[in-house]
């Protein structure tokens, strides 16, 4: 076990590796120079040399890349071309919308989507697996903006049950934060919905194939006990595998819905700075995200430690 | 390792091989009505000249925000350009993004994941380098490569297809992986046939099937991921009629003239889901075991 | 006395718009503390009844559309769904022919004894542990207390199968079905379970129905056989009446099919040349490099392994698996590297060669698999794969198309074979088409890694005959891998017995299965099945 833990956090390092050196290439090889932007239409040579003189981007490629890297690890994260602001606190002060919205998006998609694949598993064929099957094919092709608009149009315009959009903290109570959060949240797991319905069905159908499904149902044991305590646990693994790899998704629908719901959070901040063209909030949101991705695959893979015994070595 | 003595010959394993093929009942009708829907989407984008004579990118201010009329069947929209021209070029934009990436995936996906899975030096360093693609979400990577470079369609299409990439590498390189084990490559192997050879001739023919399916859904994802980057306003130029830019242009408005935002968004829609239904309909076609694409 | 078990005229067909029938009217019955055979080739329905017995027919696929099974009088087909799992584990039991994917991988041995009690009993957890430890007992397996903790992927497949059978016997069912029980285990290990299975039923006056593609198998343990073929039941009776005086054709050729084990005579070596020649062969595996820190632990798979294959002769490599038989195949075709000694192929060393060098070699030797649904490409015409080969070595086309037509008649297969697909020809057919790509290359010698294994009896014996036909004919010699001791002896001029990684007797076949010298190949031979019957001469073995 402890030494599947290390190996696993090890195959994390290149990656990270790679991903620090593509998000740096990225912005430095792409054709505008940051300084430029920054000193302005207006600008003279001499000041724009100067700005990039004190961004240190007259020094030598790698002597960059590796004060950036030197910087990452002790916790600066740069500090903004627009605002003149830590990174670090921008994130900090975007933090709060984007965690409710994404933790109640996820609570909302564990609770439908696993019993709905399960159901539809069973009933191989069924109204219900049609129902669950077209739902989510549906689910998954209409865009996130589009499902937003729907929602709003429905819930907020026609029936005037929730606001329109916006955001209320924790602070302001509960009622006004959940009654902004209720839309966003539904929004974003439509996607996820549709993902993991159809992944915890695929992977059921699988595991209801195997043997020892049969020796279960040979053992006279009821359905439930069938389909819960034997089918599910071993169908496990790939829906984790998809929550993990979904996670892009999730990211992709937070920008989204943040944008349409008027969030300020994370997603925004991104969008934002790309339309600012303000760099080092790009580079580090990315790097973050791309962290935030790693540790979460890093998590699920530990989590098939637990759920099966096989790969405790 | 020696094999153990297995044999096929007991009921209980040829029982599954007896089965396929029976089981599997699928509504056609969807596959149907989804394939003339993507039918049309297609006519519409080829002969939208035909279909309209307005100009989709003509401001006209005297005009914004009018209603169905003989002259502009869906209104106009703020700019008083025509709505219903906007949405029917939009499809062009949409269709060359899905095809073109999707495409483009295949050809620098196919050669890698074929590399890959059969040569174990490249494969170490080529899968650590998708592992760190894979891990900067897709949507992020594609804003950035697009606010970066000036948005072009060329940009944009490469801005898509990179993080798309690493899925088809992974994918080709998995089903090599497990056909290479299969004694008709170790035969060819002790037939003298070249390496190269046995890659082309072996290995790519038997990996296509998957490949087409996975090709279907990326051509759907890089249709949304386009729409996404023009309503985020990050996309091509807010001029160029897609249907992104028209749903945020729409935005503004869209409490007062919903209609604005639902075209686009209708269409947009139903080409992803006709898209996605061919690719399942493909997938069950070909091998009824192969799993969704993730993510 | 009345039946435990009485199935009568049952038929099952598939679901959907076209029905197709899959048994057409079975009757047979079982008696408390009998044993009845259900024996047939693949495709008979035997693995179909006991599913309708149980059940366990697989949902949306298979149905039962007529008869009756009556277990001890009631009807399990009119019964209800919680009737029937009422009676599943309790009142009938089933174990399965793969002790490896039959147990749930997640959940512990223990457990998963536990529940069929805590299913079927009210006794509370203490009790229930104590049966279950005790049915463990019952089956032989050593520290108990252990094995009730582990996880199924912790045991051999034997000490698997050993706990399917204290699972399916906890509560004492009437009936056992065993559906190809020990098809999946070694000879030893199936010699084990078969015994543990006759105890078992002669403590508890169990009824078994056990069905079999092996008559080895069936001439050891049943009282009563049932022949099955293609959905219908051909004939049944009591084991030495279906044995010795078969009154269907059917059941004739297929006792007549099954190898004998005493060995052949051995043949003159039709040429004095040696083709192929091992010497010290070892192969060592490294382990996984679990931390780079670590030590790799290795396994030797092969050790100090040398043989000598003339002209013209089979050599058959016996063992049961593990023993590193099919690794000394596979270093021989170099599909991977020895670690150590020489491989001489008509003279020539190949057992360090680079693959250029090797490439003129390599045609000398050529092989044939297991498994004929992947030994072929399945998108390339017959005749595409037969020409590959000899095309590499720079046959022009036209005469590799022409040799291959010639081929496929030596391989008894009709001409217009050539330009169909795998797809369109049943495993035996396939295997020949095999064959035929081996010999397009002209090898010298031919490695047949378990290439009959995957074949039923009759079709067995037709590929057989095939490869001695073409070996008198061509003066090949033939490396043949396999486990079973009927093959070997029916087609072996010198056997050599392997061991884990090690030679274990060499010598002719004549010799080492008529008068083993070791204790493992006496041993082997002793658990062999049906080794009282001689089935081609419908007579018990002198």
């Amino acid at each position: 076990m402890f030494s599947y833990f290390i190996r696993r956090l090890l195959t994390a390092i290149p990656v990270m590796l790679v991903v620090a050196l593509s998000v740096f290439l990225l912005l430095r090889l792409s054709p505008g120079d940051p300084a430029t932007i920054i000193a302005g239409d207006m600008a003279n040579p001499e000041q724009v040399a100067n700005i990039r003189r004190a961004l240190g981007l007259d020094e030598p490629i790698l002597t960059q890349f590796l004060l950036w890297i030197g910087n990452l690890l002790q916790g600066d994260l740069g500090t903004s071309l627009i605002s003149q602001t830590t990174v670090s606190s921008m994130i900090a002060q975007r933090l709060e919308p984007t965690v409710s919205l994404a933790l109640a998006a996820i609570l909302i998609t564990v609770l439908i989507a696993v019993p709905l694949g399960v159901i539809a598993a069973w009933r191989q064929g069924s109204w219900i697996d049609n129902l669950v099957m077209s739902v989510s094919v549906v689910g998954f092709s209409v865009p996130v903006f589009v499902i937003a608009y729907l929602l709003i149009q429905v819930f907020a315009i026609e029936l005037r049950w929730l606001p329109v959009q916006g955001f209320r903290g924790l602070d302001k109570g509960l009622g006004e934060f959940l009654s902004r959060l209720i839309l966003p949240a539904l929004t974003l797991s439509s996607v996820y919905i549709a993902l993991i319905a159809r992944m915890t069905r695929a992977s059921m159908l699988e595991v209801l194939r195997e043997d020892y499904i049969r020796t279960a149902r040979a053992k006279g044991l009821s359905q439930r006990v069938v389909l819960f305590r034997h089918a599910l646990r071993n169908a496990a693994v790939p829906i984790l595998t998809v929550v993990g790899a979904g996670f892009a998704m999730m990211v992709s629908g937070v920008v989204v819905t943040e944008s349409v719901f008027n969030i300020p959070g994370l997603g925004r901040l991104i969008v934002d700075a790309v339309l600012a063209r303000d760099y080092p909030v790009i580079q580090a949101l990315i790097l973050l995200t791309a962290g935030l991705y790693v540790v979460i695959n890093l998590l699920i893979d530990l989590s098939y430690a637990i759920t099966d015994p096989r790969i405790r070595y | 390792m020696s094999q153990t003595p297995y044999s096929p010959l007991s009921g209980a394993r040829t029982l599954p091989r007896l089965l396929s093929g029976i089981s599997r009942k699928r509504p056609r009708g969807a596959t149907l009505v989804a394939a003339i829907v993507l039918l049309l989407i297609v006519a519409m984008a080829i002969f939208a000249p035909w279909l309209t004579q307005h100009d989709p990118s003509e401001i006209a201010p005297a005009q914004r925000l009018q209603g169905m009329s003989a002259e502009h069947w869906l209104g106009t929209d703020a700019y008083g350009r025509d709505l219903f021209a906007r949405v029917i070029y939009g499809a062009q934009v949409s269709l060359t993004v899905g095809v073109g990436v999707a495409l483009a995936t295949l050809l620098v996906g196919l050669p890698l994941g074929l590399l890959a899975g059969y040569f174990r030096s490249i494969d170490a360093v080529l899968m650590r380098f998708m592992d760190g693609l894979m891990a900067i979400p897709g949507i992020l990577a594609a804003i950035a490569i697009v606010s970066l470079t000036s948005a072009n369609l060329w940009t944009l299409m490469i801005a898509i297809m990179i993080p798309e990439i690493p899925q088809v590498v992974r994918l080709i390189r998995s089903q090599v992986l497990s056909i290479r084990e299969e004694a008709y490559v170790e035969a060819a192997q002790l037939m003298g046939t070249p390496t190269l050879t046995i890659i082309w001739r072996h290995l790519m023919p038997n990996t296509l099937a998957p490949l087409i399916v996975q090709c279907t859904y990326i051509c759907a994802a890089a249709i949304l991921t386009e729409a996404t980057l023009s309503f985020l306003g990050v996309g091509l130029s807010s001029e160029t009629p897609t249907w992104g830019n028209i749903m945020a242009d729409g935005r503004t408005f869209f409490q007062l003239k919903p209609s604005l935002i639902f075209w686009a968004g209708l269409l947009l829609s139903l080409c992803i889901l006709s898209i996605n239904l061919l690719g399942d309909a493909a997938r069950d076609a070909l091998d009824p075991k192969m799993q969704r694409r993730e993510g | 006395m009345n039946a435990v078990l009485k199935v009568e005229n049952l038929q099952v067909e598939t679901v959907g718009g076209k029905p197709r029938s899959i048994l057409k009217g079975i009757s047979f019955e079982i008696h408390a503390g009998e044993t009845l055979c259900l024996v047939g080739e693949s495709g008979s329905g035997k693995s179909v009844s006991s599913l309708a017995t149980m059940d366990l027919l697989p949902q949306g696929a298979l149905r039962a559309s007529g008869g009756r099974i009556l277990l001890d009088g009631e009807d399990l087909l009119q019964a209800s769904p919680a009737r029937l799992a009422e009676l599943r584990g309790s009142r009938m039991a089933m174990i399965f022919q793969e002790p490896m994917t039959a147990l749930n991988p997640v959940l512990s041995v223990g457990r998963q004894l536990d529940e069929v009690l805590a299913q079927h009993t009210d006794d509370n957890a203490a009790t229930r542990r104590q049966r279950v430890l005790a049915a463990l007992e019952q089956v032989h397996l050593p520290d108990i207390e252990r094995i009730y903790a582990s996880y199924p992927h912790q045991l051999s497949g034997g000490q698997r199968q050993r706990i399917m059978i204290a699972m399916a016997l906890l509560l004492e069912p009437r009936l056992l079905i065993a559906d190809e029980p020990t098809t999946a285990l070694d000879v030893t290990t199936q010699h084990q379970i078969l015994k543990l299975i006759r105890e078992l039923q002669e403590k508890h006056g169990t009824a078994v129905l056990f069905i079999t593609h092996d008559m080895g198998v069936v001439a050891d343990i049943a009282d009563r056989v049932c022949v099955m073929h293609l959905g219908t039941l051909v004939e049944q009776g009591p084991l030495r009446e279906v044995l010795s005086t078969p009154q269907q054709a059917y059941t004739r050729d297929l006792l007549a099919a099954v190898p004998s084990l005493t060995p052949r005579a051995p043949r003159p070596a039709s040429g004095p040349r040696l083709v192929l020649d091992v010497a010290e062969l070892h192969k060592v595996y490294a382990g996984p490099r679990r931390l780079w820190w670590r030590k790799r632990s290795s396994t030797a798979a092969v050790q100090n392994v040398s043989f000598q294959l003339y002209e013209g002769r089979t050599l058959g490599i016996v063992g049961e698996s593990g023993s590193g038989k099919s690794t000394v195949a596979r270093c021989v075709m170099r599909l991977i590297d020895p670690t150590s000694g020489a491989i001489r192929v008509r003279g020539q060393d190949i057992s360090d060669l680079s693959a250029a060098a090797l490439k003129p070699h390599r045609q000398r030797i050529q092989m044939i698999f297991q498994d004929p649904y992947r030994s072929l490409n399945p998108r390339r015409s017959v005749a595409q794969s037969l020409i590959e080969g000899p095309m590499n070595y720079g046959v022009p086309r036209e005469q590799a198309m022409a040799r291959a037509a010639e081929l496929l008649s030596l391989v008894g297969l009709p001409e217009d074979s050539l330009q169909r697909f795998p797809h369109q020809f049943s495993g035996g057919q396939r295997q020949r088409i095999a064959i035929a790509r081996a010999l397009a290359m002209e090898p010298s010698v031919i490695v047949a890694d378990e290439a009959v294994s995957a074949l039923d009896v009759s079709v067995q014996a037709q590929v057989l005959a095939l490869l001695d036909d073409i070996q008198k004919r061509l003066g090949i010699a033939v490396l043949f891998i396999t486990h079973d001791l009927r093959v070997a002896a029916q087609i072996c001029d010198d056997v050599l017995v392997m061991q884990r990684g090690q030679v274990v007797e060499y010598g002719p076949a004549q010799q080492v299965l008529g008068a083993p010298k070791a204790d493992y190949t006496r041993q082997l031979i002793e658990v062999a099945p049906g080794r009282s019957w001689d089935f081609a001469a419908f007579a018990p073995a002198l």
